[in-house]
């Protein structure tokens, strides 16, 4: 069984948890034009490598940030939003 | 050829015929360079030669012909869609499907089994009748079946799957098939060297060179190749290859995994599908049953497969199937499905000069191999997409014109 860190309750099976894509900034949405919202709602950096993803677990209701390699499938840390340094 | 067959019996040597000629090293420059040796990228170059008379063609291949999601699939071949842009492009290829063993003269083992799409709730059924409308309306065989019909054609299913999520009813679909999937890959890939295509097994593209917007050559293991125009068909090395030319999609990358058990007697004739219990399954004409199921959860690029999902799987076909519980799972796989958002493909020309692409078939991309090539082949001569594949250009997210198949391309959601 995969497991995975959950900031606030510790390791957990990955089943316990929802994938919710990689961590983006938002584009201003008053000052951007059609084609770049377009851009910022479809596209997706698809390519292997290491990355920010949000991550939910789901019996606590907990989303955090994940930094996980996409190629290997090796997560490297998690915490919380806005707690990356602490972590 | 039965005279041919005798010769070979009473001759002291049997060599395997080749499929195609083992080259060594690609030429400076080639007219097209077609990226991915999988059942789309050789059907291509088979139709840009056989259809627009373009044979200086390379198809580049990192590992062996077929050995990508082409021979990963579990060989469905059916039309039973959802848009009807999608539901005449997948039954063009299933046309094309019945004919193609003749045409490239090897047997695919195309063989017509009739497909039912398990309904358990009645929000499935709503969706069922919606596809059955819009296929008939296309002039493509499906309709809506009650559990009676489903229980004649296969008895051994158990209706009530277990008490689970008793089955209310389908939606059959005549023409639904299954084929040799490899074949179709060596089939095309004979073809197109027949006719002057140049294929390299164990090439890896390293590098696309675009110069002032427009494509120049490819960087290779085997060195540089001139030429104007590239295809890209590689499904699931799709965003490393379109980075290589900075272009942006809505592509990423999941893991779609499948199973066989042992063989067994014949005895499932049907392909039978079931979103609600997350299952495909086929009989394949060597007795196993291929079965495949829905996507893993999160990002991933390897190939790598399970035991999570072997579990689920079975635990899902053994509400289906109950007597099948001392059978033996043989082997499992998986394959990078190369996922959309709307789940319909990415085909044709890009904001990259030359630079064509071939992309987004998740988890829906055998059944289109031969459509595929065909407008692709048909996209690169004349530099410009035919109008059966208008739905699924690149631009269409920006837009916002998706094509939305999500309810008929996949299990699970």
């Amino acid at each position: 069984m995969k497991l995975l860190h959950c900031p606030m309750n510790g390791t957990r099976p990955i089943s316990e948890f929802v994938f919710g894509g990689e961590f983006r900034d938002m584009p201003d949405p008053e000052a951007s034009t059609d084609k770049e919202w377009a851009a910022y709602v479809h596209n997706r950096n698809g390519a292997p490598g290491l990355k920010k993803e949000w991550w939910y677990h789901g019996p606590s209701g907990t989303w955090f940030i994940a930094e996980r390699n996409t190629l290997t499938e090796e997560v490297l840390r998690t915490y919380l939003f806005g707690q990356e340094t602490a972590a | 050829m039965p005279l041919r067959l005798l010769k070979f019996a009473f001759s002291k040597n049997h060599p395997a015929p080749r499929f195609f000629r083992a080259l060594e090293q690609p030429k400076k420059s080639y007219d097209v360079v077609i990226i991915g040796g999988g059942g789309h990228g050789l059907a291509a170059a088979y139709y840009l030669a056989k259809d627009h008379g373009i044979t200086n063609v390379a198809v580049l291949e990192r590992g062996y012909i077929g050995g990508g999601n082409t021979g990963r699939n579990t060989t469905i071949v059916r039309s039973n869609y959802l848009t009807p842009e999608g539901v005449n492009f997948y039954d063009a290829s299933v046309k094309i499907y019945e004919g193609l063993s003749e045409e490239l003269d090897l047997n695919l083992f195309y063989s017509n089994r009739g497909h039912f799409t398990l309904a358990h709730t009645e929000s499935a059924m709503r969706t069922m009748r919606w596809r059955a409308e819009v296929n008939k309306h296309v002039g493509v065989e499906s309709r809506v079946v009650g559990p009676d019909e489903i229980a004649k054609a296969c008895p051994q299913l158990d209706l009530s799957c277990s008490g689970h999520a008793p089955i209310l009813g389908a939606l059959y679909h005549a023409p639904g098939s299954i084929a040799r999937h490899d074949g179709v890959a060596w089939g095309y890939a004979r073809g197109a060297d027949r006719q002057g295509a140049e294929i390299f097994q164990n090439t890896e593209v390293t590098g696309i060179d675009v110069q002032s917007g427009k494509v120049a050559g490819v960087h290779t293991s085997r060195g540089y190749i001139a030429t104007k125009k590239v295809l890209s068909a590689v499904a699931g090395f799709t965003p490393r290859v379109t980075k290589m030319v900075d272009l942006d999609t809505p592509i990423v990358i999941h893991p779609l995994q499948a199973c066989v058990t042992e063989p067994m007697k014949p005895w499932l004739n049907s392909i039978l599908v079931s979103g609600s219990l997350h299952v495909y399954v086929s009989q394949s004409s060597r007795g196993e049953l291929v079965m495949g199921s829905s996507l893993d959860p999160y990002e991933v690029h390897s190939t790598r497969s399970s035991l999570d999902f072997v579990e689920g799987l079975t635990s899902h076909m053994l509400d289906m199937f109950p007597f099948l519980s001392n059978v033996k799972i043989v082997r499992q796989w998986a394959g990078m499905a190369d996922m959309t958002p709307d789940f319909a493909p990415i085909m044709g020309k890009t904001p990259v000069e030359g630079f064509y692409l071939d992309a987004g078939w998740g988890t829906w991309g055998f059944k289109a191999t031969p459509i595929s090539g065909k407008t692709m082949a048909e996209t690169i001569a004349n530099d410009r997409a035919p109008e059966m594949i208008h739905s699924f250009r690149l631009s269409r997210f920006e837009d916002y014109e998706l094509t939305g198949e999500k309810g008929a391309a996949s299990v699970g959601h």
